[in-house]
């Protein structure tokens, strides 16, 4: 099938097998390797990204169904060079190990402060259950989601 | 030391690895495509033991973009077996251990056939395609059946006993013998406990791609020990090892889930080389979880003899320890680790520690971080609570009465080792305070007296570990095949920038960060200027790769051992510079100085540049300043603290809340305690998930029936406290850099500390034990049992 969509802002056709994931195609046709896969059970969430401005883990949704839709990777995130208030929340509190987790764990901490801006820790936690991390204990994650949220609250 | 060294040692800095890792720019193996790749998938045994009959390929040759598909018939000349290193006893039995099973699979997810093809989807598509005829056999699961031999799952054998591996103190000359202990004592507490079986559970699946287009054999791999890999490579399969390159690229997490060399490395290895074409295996997560090896699974029978003080007299610990279907890396030696540490910081007068290695129709198992010493860890701190409860006092009292005070270090253990340092009262004092251990205790007694369904218990765990593996005379005692050195070199570009090679192989620890900081410390350097590169066997010649909390302890110290070479290979350039004698000389923020002057002299990089021009050298100065150092630790190191647990249980319904989690590590010096504590963390939560979520489970056919992350319970942030950590600092005396490795220990501490805990809460409903992990069910189903 032959889909359309913009990914970091670049337009992309593609023919494509009606089964592949969202996530397949972003690896795979469009060379988008900054997503990753860490489960085959959308259980993980490390393949978090942004389908029109909502948080949707790219395993669990076929590529024909994004099409004509606008998505953001971990890779869109920066503007003029530097990161997202979250990507740097997540150095500067020392939120990652390894980072296999992190893309997709990042792209939902900005879903989740979009929806509430000023979390408390439990409900970072709440909004985070579906993103695995096998390294951090995620006690320095939700601190990070934190900051950003003053980060970001103090910009507004 | 100068100011700039007391300031970067210690410094919490933010890590040099990260702006790759938060914005995509990542290297993990599954994102490296070569021209004219392949891709394999595999078939892989949906039955615990069966001989292999006839295997139907036909349809999947035919399959659109395949390229070949093999079985293990194909590969039998050729696959020799995957190397274990450490054959623990002189009789140790092991059955061959194929990559791709040939006549028989001995557990479900063992290979029985490979695909490759143009795409990885191809290649999926064909394995379904295989038809394979299993000729079932018995199946041999449970741990203690196996052990008694009524079913041999390798006849040629005569044995489900691999080994039987045996320390006694009244032999080994270290203490008295146990059954005189037991027989004296005053008071003996009996136990069985259960390490149930767990997965290591890396967030990045295992991936391989294989290169034969270049001169060399090129090998990209998702794992922890690129070095080892490279050379069991080599014996293994009989190819010359300088034909041979492994590259560890970005590796997402380990925990000892990646110290292991595969079936399926050995599998991509020999088929990329006979097709002659780049191909690259990409396992799923349920493939991970199937075939990737397990961790742990011991039953652990002990006997802890005690006065009626209270004061241990012997301990005596047996152990069934499941190697699962055949021997990987390191297996067997995983449950020896433990025989050194079940004396923990006790003083114990005389201990006797046997195992029996057992094979059952179970994928293998090998390290999963700790590796041997939390469940050693777990069995004792579990004792010394019921010990406690025996005696009726506190589980705190009971321990310093028994551990080693501050002032009696080093102090030789009853197992034989030597521990350097220790302050196990400085770490307790300061982990009562942060908890507030009476008041807890005071609200306990409340909901005690007061029947709240929710009832609140306190957990203790005081630990220590040996880390830093390790002594490679110590490991030769053990028959272990290799040694447990470290190597690092230090490269001084022209420009003053610093690239340091390291034989440590990170996937999350931060070497980039910490080492760089090593070597600001050292040179004076800014820490900026400093690039950290590893993992690559083309690059980082040798090593020995990372596991064991060692990366710190042995390769940050061959680091130190390379860049004080530099120092001196630059002092009598710097004294031809500043034409003084060398004597006259200190180096100090980077800077070669005279002595007493305060005159401005020459920096470690104005001598870099004068290197490299040689312009102007003295007579016979080798122009270069590059050194390079390999480091044999003469001893463990020995890290230690106090965890203290509340657990809130509701009696009503089995649920268990951590109210909170307090622990105090000594870790001896901290090089960042932004990362020590971020490996504190992570521990905690690895060691509380075996405590209450974890376990692989089979089913009566030996089929996982946790083969996904909606089954396997890794523990989400909901599932997860705010832990409160401290530290104490106790140096290590045995290492330059005072340090003692941090890796393991929050896994370590944590499980006995949670189990205590949630024991402490339903003892009082004759509750004695509980099987981890402490589920609701189990914890219910206790409390009924208990209060009948």
């Amino acid at each position: 099938m032959r889909i359309t969509m913009t990914v970091d802002g670049t337009s992309y056709t593609d023919d494509v097998e009606p089964r592949t994931l969202l996530v397949q195609h972003l690896r795979e046709n469009l060379g988008k390797v900054g997503t990753v896969i860490g489960c085959d059970t959308s259980n993980c969430g490390a393949c978090t990204v942004h389908l029109n401005g909502r948080s949707v883990k790219s395993c669990s949704v076929l590529a024909v169904q994004a099409d004509g839709a606008e998505i953001t990777t971990i890779e869109g995130l920066e503007r003029d060079g530097q990161p997202h208030p979250v990507q740097q929340a997540f150095h500067e509190n020392h939120a990652l190990q390894c980072g296999f987790c992190t893309p997709g764990m990042i792209m939902q901490s900005i879903d989740l402060l979009g929806d509430t801006p000023d979390p408390s820790e439990e409900q970072v936690r709440e909004g985070l259950e579906g993103n695995l991390c096998r390294c951090t204990g995620y006690q320095n994650i939700v601190k990070a989601v934190r900051a950003a949220a003053g980060e970001l609250g103090a910009k507004r | 030391m100068t100011e700039t060294v007391d300031r970067e040692l210690g410094k919490a800095r933010t890590r040099k690895e990260d702006a790759r890792l938060i914005s995509g720019r990542t290297r993990w193996t599954d994102n490296i495509t070569l021209p004219g790749m392949l891709h394999m998938a595999i078939l892989r045994s949906p039955v615990a033991r069966a001989g292999i009959g006839k295997i139907d390929t036909d349809q999947a040759r035919a399959s659109s973009g395949v390229v070949a598909v093999f079985t293990g018939a194909d590969l039998a000349a050729e696959q020799g077996s995957l190397p274990c290193a450490w054959p623990i006893t002189e009789d140790q039995k092991s059955p061959n251990a194929p990559s791709i099973a040939d006549t028989t699979v001995n557990f479900a997810g063992e290979a029985v056939a490979v695909v490759v093809a143009r795409s990885a989807a191809e290649a999926r598509d064909a394995v379904d395609l295989i038809d394979v005829d299993y000729e079932d056999l018995p199946v041999v699961l449970d741990l203690e059946t196996a052990a008694g031999d009524e079913e041999v799952i390798y006849p040629e054998l005569g044995t489900n006993c691999s080994a039987n591996w045996v320390f006694d103190s009244a032999q080994a000359g270290s203490g008295g013998d146990v059954e005189d202990a037991i027989r004296d004592a005053d008071v003996v507490v009996r136990r069985k406990f259960r390490q149930q079986r767990l997965i290591p559970a890396f967030m990045e699946p295992r991936s391989v791609l294989v290169d034969p287009t270049g001169p060399q054999t090129t090998m990209y791999s998702a794992t922890q020990v690129p070095h080892i890999l490279r050379l069991m490579l080599a014996m293994s399969l009989g190819v010359p090892e300088h034909k041979i390159r492994v590259i560890a690229p970005d590796v997402g997490g380990g925990f000892g889930g990646k110290l292991q060399v595969t079936p399926e490395e050995f599998l991509t290895f020999l088929i990329g080389r006979r097709l002659g074409k780049p191909v690259k295996y990409t396992e799923t997560r349920t493939e991970s979880l199937l075939a990737a090896h397990h961790g742990r699974d011991q039953i652990q029978r002990l006997t802890l003899a005690a006065r009626g003080d209270g004061t241990i007299t012997g301990l005596k610990v047996e152990l069934l320890a499941d190697m699962g279907a055949c021997l990987r890396l390191v297996t067997p030696g995983v449950p020896i680790l433990g025989a050194f540490m079940f004396n923990a910081i006790y003083k114990i007068p005389a201990y006797h520690f046997s195992c029996t290695n057992v094979f059952t129709n179970k994928v293998p198992t090998d390290a999963y971080r700790g590796a041997g010493r939390p469940e050693a860890t777990f069995g004792i701190e579990r004792m010394m609570d019921e010990l406690a409860v025996e005696i009726g006092v506190d589980p705190l009292e009971i321990r310093e009465k028994n551990w080693i005070k501050h002032e009696e270090f080093p102090y030789t253990t009853v197992s034989t080792l030597t521990y350097d340092s220790g302050n196990y009262e400085a770490a307790t004092a300061r982990a009562t305070e942060l908890f507030g251990y009476p008041e807890l205790r005071a609200e306990q007694a409340r909901r005690r007296e007061n029947g709240d369904p929710v009832q609140l218990g306190i957990g203790v765990s005081t630990f220590t570990e040996m880390c830093g593996l390790a002594p490679s005379r110590v490991l030769g005692s053990l028959n272990y095949s290799a040694g447990g050195w470290e190597h690092a070199e230090v490269r001084m570009l022209p420009t003053g920038k610093v690239e340091v090679v390291t034989g440590s192989s990170p996937h999350g620890q931060g070497h980039d960060t910490a080492w760089s900081q090593i070597v600001a410390d050292r040179l004076g350097v800014p820490f900026e200027d400093v690039e950290v590169l590893h993992g690559d066997t083309q690059i980082s010649q040798r090593g020995m790769d990372t596991y064991g909390s060692r990366s710190l302890v042995v390769g940050g110290i061959a680091l130190v051992k390379a860049l004080d070479k530099v120092i001196e290979k630059a002092r009598p350039i710097a004294a031809h510079l500043l034409e003084a004698a060398e004597d006259d000389l200190e180096f100090t923020a980077g800077s070669f100085g005279v002595r007493g002057t305060g005159a401005a002299g020459v920096t470690i990089a104005d001598i870099a540049l004068a290197v490299f021009a040689a312009h102007d050298l003295p007579d016979g100065a080798e122009p270069n300043l590059d050194s390079e150092a390999s480091y044999d630790p003469e001893n463990f190191s020995f890290p230690h603290g106090t965890h203290l647990c509340a657990t809130e249980v509701d009696t009503e319904t089995g649920a268990v809340r951590i109210r909170s989690y307090v622990c105090v590590d000594d870790i001896g010096k901290v090089v960042n305690p932004l990362i020590a504590e971020g490996q504190v963390h992570g521990g905690l939560a690895q060691g509380i998930a075996q405590a209450l979520y974890e376990e692989a489970v089979h089913d009566e056919f030996g089929t996982l029936t946790t083969a996904s992350l909606a089954d396997y319970l890794v523990p989400s942030a909901m599932d997860l406290p705010r832990f409160t950590t401290d530290m104490t600092e106790t140096p290590a005396t045995s290492n330059p850099l005072g340090v003692k490795g941090v890796g393991e220990a929050g896994t370590i501490a944590s499980t006995p500390a949670v189990v205590n805990a949630v024991l402490d809460a339903v003892r009082q409903f004759g509750v004695r034990d509980i099987e981890m992990p402490c589920t609701p069910q189990r914890v219910w189903q206790a409390i009924q049992g208990g209060s009948k």
